[in-house]
């Protein structure tokens, strides 16, 4: 099974604390300064809508938002672009792009901090990965990969989304918190 | 572009109709034959349209980033239309007609919104849905999901006939004369691909209301607005069509004018035909920004459309689908789920509530039943919510849903017993919004957010207006309450400002050599009577000022309107004059840059709205004040000319407004020539050679339209106006004067030569 367009979100830790104002005034210089891998196009605000998308920063081949679906605040990395490699290969790609991310919102809006031990992966193609649990068994391996690279073994635990209709893809939990800006080196 | 492009075609197997199949098939052809450049641009832009793919904001490849212009690397491909890089994020509009939509179809456009978009589902003011930022390859696997639920883009865009919108209420509306629903179906299969629908020089939209009272299908701004009459003919009760044409915004909007009292039935179809043909064959084809419909029936007259229309519809040959609908129009189209009831008496004390049973609720003239009006804000819901609505559709409905012109969906034939548990259910996923169809429900166009047209930030002023506005909103007296605010980003008018009781459409200005976003205040606009008249401009105000503006006028109204009087009657007696003098101060006095830089950014973005690096050279320095001074002149005189208009004094207001444009020419012509006088032939030769033979003047987007305003109106002068040409006039001197603002801004903004 193909994992494409791998989509990691790594949530605020506790409430928001800030203005999510703020975070289009940060990512309309992100584009100024076109300071990401991605071709960064334009910053779409839906801080109107509730448990929304929030504030989206639209790339080329991917797209950076604070997304507070289901009520949670959080940076959301969405892959749009195919990306080469092996899954793990672009599991560990969409994390890292998520983490460097959070660790650069971190530094530039000072009263924001993201969890060290909780995001969520998910694939955002339900032709690739319908969300069933036999695309669950066919990547366990990948995950299992992805996630001991990352933390270690046995240091994570899964939860499946387990709604059909939502796309398929695991809640991470981790035993103890990590280090982001570690990992996100380190994943390079 | 997704990975999955190759999968759906095989996935969605047998379950989309061969034709639509085959559409799609063509379309990836030409995709893949503009990608090898075997076609055209210009030809594969116009067909991508036509499959409702639209461009985007920034698919030239150049964005202003506050301080300066980049360019935007997209990789160097095949471009999908003039200056449209092939990657730049577009727009995919989905037609929906008549905003009939089900709970398969939600569920699929959540699927969409998440995999090709970024999460939003829009509605847009004639009931389409529409998803951003979508890849041009992604376009086909898109269409066949849509294709599989029985939803068409096809001729969603493009010169065709666009999406037939239709009174939401159709079918359990009290005041309706019958339901329109089947007759909209009908003409929706009917035109969609037929031979006299391709050859149009500009879009074709129609649209069906049941009564004449309402606005719900804004019947009079459309080219064909069709309002349902009856009439007892002969004993029997007759049904019919009050047939209008012409209608339209935009730029320079009319209202449509009567083409029959009462069109039976069976003459629907053929008579839509025949108008169909007869605008394909004589419409305007060469000069865009007079091809629409309204400027073929202005040239004509209605006499002459009327009666090639007429002849045109004897002549056409015998069609089966012109009345095989009709013998099953009479069966209901929906039904109800549940049985009906009596709304529960609210003891929950939950104010938000009772104000939401207030404004959101309407009576169905079936007993014991209510429609259900989900007010979405900036006409926006996320994935998860169309999912949850429709789940919510499924459990209290038969798949009675639909979309409304103020970008909102009815859930129709809701038991008035289930009314508690259906508000509980819409507010457990952020969809219980009070306020619909109020001051609170501001209808805006996309705007500067995405579309390439737009001036100013429509969404971020309508977005900051709510904010301000629910803040107070239980407090607000209902006359303030009942109002209708509507914000486009341009005068192209896609936020329908002309009919809202208080429009906005963005403008620029230049202060202290810098560009300022402005809305113009439109006042008079009618939303009732399917949108019976439209509002004029009074005054461009900065757009950071437009909530006070917008306090000024709702406070004025407040404490000198007469009992119950209506607005736009309130507008008619005090005159839009004494308006301009309460907001007049909003104009001037400008903070400097240094002091406050957010006067000079738009809403919810940083950017500075200016070019920023505007410099003064000493000689343009005194052109600079004598433009300056002539354009304020040349403002005053086109509201003088509207205060003519108002005092009954017709032929004066159109010479007023023509004398505006000229003063407006004479100040641009004085940039390059400070000798030419206040002849009118001579102002007009030397901004013909000056401004229009260079193509100087020619907008990016209307090339020369607004010049061929001025022209056009200097042809006629000496004409007696009438009190419909002196509204035109007016329009069109309006709109001349932001051209020649944006030619000077352009001037302005060019680096000095040598």
């Amino acid at each position: 099974m193909e994992l494409q367009h791998v989509n990691v979100k790594i949530f605020v830790d506790g409430d928001l604390s800030i203005d999510p104002a703020q975070f289009i005034n940060v990512f309309h210089s992100w584009t100024a300064e076109q300071s990401c891998e991605e071709l960064l196009i334009d910053v779409a605000d839906y801080r109107h809508v509730p448990a929304g998308p929030g504030v989206v920063l639209v790339g080329l081949q991917a797209d950076y938002a604070m997304d507070d679906a289901e009520h949670r605040w959080g940076l959301l990395y969405n892959r749009k672009a195919a990306a080469e490699g092996s899954n793990a290969d672009r599991l560990i790609q969409a994390f890292r792009a998520a983490a460097k991310a959070c660790e650069r919102l971190e530094a530039e809006l000072p009263g924001l901090t993201f969890s060290r031990q909780e995001f969520q992966i998910f694939v955002n193609d339900r032709a690739l990965a319908p969300n069933r649990p036999e695309t669950l068994a066919a990547c366990q391996t990948d995950l299992t990969t992805f996630l001991e690279s990352l933390l270690g073994h046995g240091e994570a635990t899964i939860t499946a989304e387990s709604d059909p209709r939502r796309r398929f893809g695991v809640l991470v939990h981790t035993q103890r918190p990590f280090d982001l800006a570690a990992l996100a080196g380190a994943a390079t | 572009m997704k990975a999955s492009n190759g999968l759906w075609k095989d996935l969605l197997d047998g379950q989309i109709s061969a034709q639509h199949a085959e559409e799609i098939d063509t379309f990836e052809t030409e995709i893949e034959l503009r990608q090898q450049d075997k076609v055209d641009e210009k030809v594969f832009a116009e067909t991508r349209l036509r499959r409702g793919t639209y461009g985007q904001r920034y698919d030239n490849g150049q964005r202003h980033d506050g301080s300066q212009s980049q360019t935007l690397a997209f990789a160097d491909k095949q471009t999908k239309g003039p200056h449209t890089a092939w990657d730049a994020p577009g727009m995919q509009r989905i037609k929906i007609p008549y905003g009939g939509v089900n709970a398969r179809q939600l569920d699929v456009m959540a699927e969409l919104a998440e995999e090709y978009s970024d999460g939003i589902v829009h509605i847009t003011t004639r009931q389409d849905f529409q998803l951003h930022f979508i890849h041009i390859e992604d376009t086909p696997s898109l269409m066949r999901r849509l294709a599989a639920v029985g939803i068409t883009t096809r001729e969603a865009c493009g010169n065709s006939v666009r999406n037939i919108c239709g009174c939401p209420f159709a079918g359990v509306c009290p005041d309706e004369a019958f339901d329109v629903t089947p007759y909209a179906d009908a003409l929706t299969q009917f035109l969609l691909g037929h031979p006299d629908a391709q050859n149009f020089g500009r879009k074709f939209k129609p649209s069906f209301s049941g009564c004449a009272q309402h606005a719900c299908g804004l019947a009079a701004m459309h080219d064909m607005g069709l309002i349902a009459e009856t009439r007892e003919i002969d004993g029997q009760l007759q049904r019919g069509f009050r047939l209008v044409v012409g209608g339209g915004l935009g730029a320079v909007p009319r209202q449509a004018k009567l083409f029959d009292e009462f069109l039976p039935p069976e003459e629907l179809l053929p008579i839509a035909q025949a108008i169909a043909r007869v605008f394909g064959r004589h419409g305007e084809k060469k000069m865009r920004s007079r091809a629409r419909m309204k400027f073929l029936i202005e040239k004509w007259g209605m006499e002459k459309f009327t009666a090639e229309v007429r002849e045109e519809r004897a002549g056409l040959k015998e069609d089966p689908r012109w009345t095989e609908y009709l013998p099953g129009v009479d069966q209901d189209c929906e039904s109800a789920k549940r049985p009906p009831g009596e709304l529960p008496e609210d003891t929950t004390g939950d104010q938000r509530y009772a104000h939401w049973l207030k404004t959101n609720l309407r009576e169905q003239r079936q007993p014991g039943y209510v429609t259900v009006t989900v007010a979405l804000p900036l006409g926006d819901l996320t994935a998860d919510q169309t999912r949850s609505l429709a789940d919510i559709v499924r459990e209290f409905t038969n798949d009675t849903v639909r979309t409304t012109v103020e970008q909102n969906f009815v859930i129709r034939w809701v038991s008035k017993a289930d009314v508690p548990a259906l508000y509980a259910a819409l507010d457990k996923v952020g969809l219980s919004e009070p306020g619909a169809s109020n001051i609170l429900d501001i209808v805006t166009c996309p705007g500067t957010d995405t579309c390439k047209l737009g001036i100013s930030s429509s969404r971020g002023l309508a977005g900051e207006l709510r904010t301000r506005l629910a803040e107070k909103s239980f407090q607000m007296d209902q006359a303030i309450q009942d109002l209708h605010i509507k914000v486009s980003g341009c005068f192209n008018s896609c936020g329908q400002h002309h009919v809202a009781d208080i429009g906005f459409y963005g403008v620029s200005r230049t202060f202290q050599g810098y560009k300022v976003p402005h809305f113009q205040v439109v006042l008079g606009g009618q939303w009732e009577e399917n949108g019976g008249s439209y509002g004029l401009p009074i005054v461009a105000i900065p757009s950071k000022r437009v909530p006070d503006a917008l306090d000024r006028i709702t406070g004025m109204y407040l404490t000198k309107r007469d009992k119950d009087e209506r607005f736009v009657s309130f507008v008619k007696r005090i005159g839009k004059g004494a308006i301009r003098e309460a907001l007049d101060d909003l104009t001037s006095d400008a903070p400097t840059p240094e002091q406050d830089p957010n006067f000079y950014s738009d809403w919810a973005d940083p950017r500075q709205y200016s070019l920023g690096d505007i410099g003064k050279g000493e000689c343009a320095g005194e052109v600079v004040s004598q433009y300056e001074f002539e354009m304020a002149g040349a403002e005053r005189m086109v509201f003088g000319a509207q205060l003519q208009l108002e005092g009954g004094n017709p032929d004066q207001a159109g010479k007023d407004a023509y004398d505006a444009m000229l003063r407006a020419a004479k100040a641009l012509v004085l940039m390059q020539y400070d000798d030419v006088t206040s002849d009118p032939e001579e102002i007009v030769e030397e901004f013909k050679e000056r401004y229009y033979d260079t193509e100087i003047f020619f907008d990016p987007f209307a090339g020369p339209k607004f010049a061929d305003y001025f022209f056009a109106t200097h042809e006629q002068a000496g004409t007696p106006f009438t009190a419909d040409s002196a509204h035109h006039t007016i329009e069109e001197a309006q709109l001349f004067i932001e051209a020649v603002h944006s030619c000077y801004n352009k001037l302005r903004s060019e680096p000095a030569t040598t």
